[in-house]
């Protein structure tokens, strides 16, 4: 196996299960641990992993939290493009990513506040306020279904016989 | 009032497995390593076609064989995975399950008194199929030094002028073993001497975790007198579509579809939709299950030899066949024993031929998590055998 085949089968797995013990870890995919450990740290380094994350179902909680999704309309500057406008908006704490895309509109922004009130605030106070930003327009979620891969709104059952041939 | 039940019927012996069915479905609370059937879902894609063709009213029969379009990607796929090529028209049946085409293989191929030559331990059906088809099962008791891989000595010593047909389960069900490209060499030439035919029931080809699965069909002279059974179960969790498929010499195929025609008539329709997808654009699935399957088998073989649990290493399917005979039980007392002490429910090596005495079957078709539980209480059980109070 080279190296980056390793660092692929390495990657795979942890992003599911990011608190996988590593000596199970090196069980399952047959490598040593030493190994896993390493290209773990080298790859903190270089930025390929940026973050073990939580995967949080909010609503089962009694914070309140509102995200909501905002498609972007604005004027590209010469010579840098997008790049500093995305940037005027992702240094805003609650800005939780910002994508570039394509499509009708120019950047993806999604943000979380407590409470609806926060949102619109930011929206109407700091986001339509950027000089380059020509319109928004926001999307409230109401329900995740999905999300990062794990669905959410139901449990796996195991309906299957219990014993079969 | 005479007896209504035929003698031939009365006769063949019951699936050990149904015996302790009956025992673990009392106990509700059981966790079970005992299931034979992948626990992923079918991949949403294969469903959604399924459902698609409910939906644009695909209800009918479709020919005897099968959808063309399906028999086509099965060719094709046989072709890329092995290089043998399938005429889709003549050579390729859909079946209901490969369980189907077990049984056409030896109707169609079985005369009374024919011997048909079954490696034990494994899946439950070769032999009521045989005997019913009119053969005469002729057993080989494969040993666990060999990693339960068929020897041509074995095989010698069973052959009789009476052979006609030798069953080759492989990647094994309930073992795990496989049987590599030398193997194989080594078997053929005995086959091919000996004019015998072969049921090479791949179900399991997909689960192959050594090297690519290699099959009997691609050696020289062994597509002519083998019928190469595989299907949707296994490969893409597609066990309860009930769909499989035989390739076969057109010569084999026509009789083997003449039967199927009057039992069956045709295999589900909206499964054979379902298969096209599959086929199409379900190699991905099949990749990421294997891995999953794969990294579980590895993390079994770990815990076994870290509690002291014999076991050889099996590289197909999803089970492994640990050895228990040093805890001075049978198979059957082993499993129920743990069944009522630990409520973990695993299958005895005896449900798949008396030659699995002293070994329990042990699916890894679980999530890990579902693993770590039941392993756990299988070490506390094996750990008070060892150390009774």
């Amino acid at each position: 196996m080279d190296k980056n085949e390793s660092r692929i089968r390495i990657l795979k797995a942890i992003e599911h299960e990011a608190r996988v013990d590593i000596s199970e870890l090196a069980v399952r995919l047959g490598m040593e641990q030493t190994e896993i450990l390493n290209e773990m740290n080298e790859m903190e380094k270089e930025g390929i992993i940026c973050g073990y994350l939580t995967l949080v179902d909010w609503d089962k909680t009694d914070e309140q939290t509102v995200t909501a999704l905002i498609e972007v309309r604005c004027t590209p500057q010469r010579g840098q493009g997008f790049d500093v406008v995305a940037e005027r908006i992702y240094k805003f704490a609650e800005v939780n990513s910002v994508y570039l895309i394509s499509g009708g509109f120019d950047l993806l922004i999604t943000i979380e506040g407590r409470t609806l009130k926060e949102i619109s605030r930011f929206v109407t106070e700091k986001l339509s306020a950027q000089e380059a930003v020509l319109s928004c327009a926001t999307h409230f979620i109401l329900r995740r279904y999905k999300d990062h891969g794990t669905i959410l709104a139901k449990k796996y059952e195991d309906e299957r016989q219990l014993i079969s041939p | 009032m005479t007896d209504p039940i035929s003698k031939r019927v009365t006769e063949l012996k019951p699936s050990g497995i149904r015996k302790f069915f009956d025992i673990v479905n009392e106990m509700k609370d059981a966790i079970s390593l005992g299931v034979g059937e992948p626990d992923f879902d079918t991949p949403w894609h294969i469903r959604d076609e399924g459902i698609y063709s409910l939906e644009k009213g695909r209800t009918f029969y479709t020919s005897n064989s099968g959808l063309k379009e399906l028999r086509s990607e099965i060719s094709k796929y046989v072709d890329s995975s092995q290089g043998i090529k399938y005429d889709p028209d003549k050579e390729v049946l859909i079946t209901v399950g490969g369980s189907e085409a077990i049984d056409l293989a030896c109707r169609a191929l079985l005369d009374p008194g024919d011997e048909v030559i079954v490696p034990e331990p494994s899946y439950v059906s070769y032999i009521p199929c045989a005997v019913m088809a009119g053969g005469k099962p002729v057993v080989i008791n494969l040993k666990e030094k060999n990693e339960f891989r068929l020897q041509p000595e074995e095989l010698i010593a069973a052959i009789t002028p009476k052979t006609k047909l030798l069953v080759l389960p492989y990647p094994n069900n309930p073992t795990g073993a496989i049987l590599e490209e030398e193997d194989l060499r080594k078997l053929t030439d005995i086959i091919i001497k000996n004019d015998i035919y072969v049921i090479s029931d791949e179900i399991y080809s997909e689960l192959s975790y050594k090297e690519r699965h290699v099959s009997i069909i691609s050696l020289p002279g062994m597509k002519e007198r083998t019928v190469y059974i595989n299907g949707f179960s296994k490969a893409y969790a597609m066990t309860g579509w009930r769909l499989g498929y035989a390739c076969a010499p057109s010569n084999i195929c026509s009789q083997m579809t003449k039967l199927h025609q009057f039992c069956i008539m045709c295999a589900p329709t909206t499964s054979q939709y379902a298969a096209i997808e599959a086929l199409r654009h379900g190699a991905g699935d099949v990749a990421e299950m294997r891995e999953a399957y794969n990294e579980r088998r590895r993390f079994l073989m770990h815990e076994f030899r870290e509690m002291g649990l014999k076991c050889f290493e099996p590289y197909g399917a999803f089970y492994v066949f640990p050895c228990i005979s040093e805890y001075g039980m049978s198979s059957e007392e082993f499993c129920t024993e743990l069944l009522k002490k630990k409520k973990v429910a695993l299958v005895p090596g005896t449900a798949f031929g008396e030659c699995g005495e002293g070994f329990v079957r042990i699916s890894y078709a679980y999530s890990i998590d579902n693993l770590k539980t039941a392993l756990n209480r299988i070490r506390e059980f094996l750990e008070e055998l060892k150390n009774p109070k």
